[in-house]
């Protein structure tokens, strides 16, 4: 099965719930949030949520910030 | 001097804070000086960006293995969101990724100067208080949009001092003390500071805190720094609550002249 993961194409083997990937990963459940096909998941349901093929996951944890970093997003605006 | 001189904590939304230095974590050389600097500062409430994890190094360090979460108040920011849609998504995120509702909304308008974008900003406000979110913002020093952004549920108000990692220090003192004045919710000062007498000068005027990053991890010795901000947020809180004396233009002598030959 195919999906994409943080913008990368990876092939695993199903069934794969959102906690395997995560232990694949080296990840921490309590450090970070899963959003799938744009919808941001539970904690709880981690264990039991099987990905599909095709699936959109994107991983995000916090990082050091205080202030933006400057061209990060998509949306920038710039007044000239 | 140990840990604070008086017992003054800040209270928002029901939550106590000890210190009235609150700290970024971003532009460090690495956890280790992020984790010496947030110690030497007295923070308890620090700020932090979401972003995606590095899934390609697998061995790659966790913020959070350096900030210990029940030793501080981790307060996620939705720093690079230009779009009310990506601050709202990005708390969203920020709260599935943490253990509270707190969030410091940003809706940046313009990358150049990072200056909010306060039409956005209240929309997007709106939205997350709606959903429950205790929602800090980041604004700009107009006194109106602190007073609307009261008006729609923020229990505290974060108005910048200068551009985020300028160091110009307060451009507009007067704005700011309208602010102070005219919105009965906890005003911190946000961004700009570029010095320990910057702070100590917000904390003079009133605020009853003050928020920075760059001018820690940005100074030569980040630690020392911190140290030198504990310190002058302290002593303007204290001048605050002590009552500075009327400014003349002429002396006044403090010797007696009694006594005199």
């Amino acid at each position: 099965m195919k999906i994409i993961v943080n913008g990368e194409e990876q092939t695993h083997n199903v069934p794969l719930t959102v906690t395997a990937l995560l232990q694949e990963l080296n990840l921490r459940t309590e450090q970070v949030a899963v959003e799938v096909n744009l919808k941001i998941l539970d904690r709880s349901n981690f264990p039991t949520w099987n990905l599909q093929e095709g699936d959109k996951v994107e991983i995000l944890s916090f990082i050091g910030g205080g202030s933006p970093q400057p061209g990060h997003s998509r949306g920038r605006k710039r007044y000239e | 001097m140990s840990n604070y001189p008086l017992h003054d904590p800040l209270i928002i939304a029901g939550r106590e804070f000890r210190s009235r230095l609150w700290v970024g974590t971003g532009k460090y050389k690495n956890f280790e000086e992020t984790r010496l600097a947030i110690e030497a500062s007295g923070a308890d409430v620090v700020t932090v960006a979401v972003r995606r994890v590095n899934i390609t190094d697998k061995n790659s360090e966790n913020l959070l293995d350096y900030i210990d979460p029940k030793k501080y108040t981790i307060l996620p920011n939705t720093a690079g969101c230009y779009t009310v849609e990506d601050a709202v998504r990005y708390s969203r995120l920020a709260r599935a990724a943490g253990v509270s509702d707190l969030v410091k909304l940003e809706v940046i308008g313009d990358e150049r100067t990072l200056f909010p974008d306060t039409a956005g900003l209240l929309e997007a406000a709106k939205i997350l208080i709606a959903e429950g979110f205790i929602v800090l913002p980041y604004t700009n020093d107009d006194p109106i949009v602190a007073q609307k952004l009261m008006d729609i549920g923020c229990p505290a108000v974060m108005p910048l001092a200068a551009p985020i990692g300028s160091g110009l220090g307060i451009r507009n003192p007067y704005n700011l003390k309208i602010i102070m004045e005219t919105v009965k919710v906890p005003i911190i000062v946000d961004a700009g500071v570029g010095t320990a007498s910057d702070a100590a000068l917000a904390m003079e005027y009133g605020a009853d805190a003050v928020l920075m990053n760059t001018a820690i991890a940005g100074a030569k010795d980040p630690i020392m720094m911190a140290t030198a901000m504990r310190y002058a947020v302290d002593a303007g809180r204290l001048a605050f609550k002590a009552g500075r004396i009327p400014r003349k233009l002429y002396a006044t002598a403090s010797s007696p002249i009694e006594g005199m030959l």
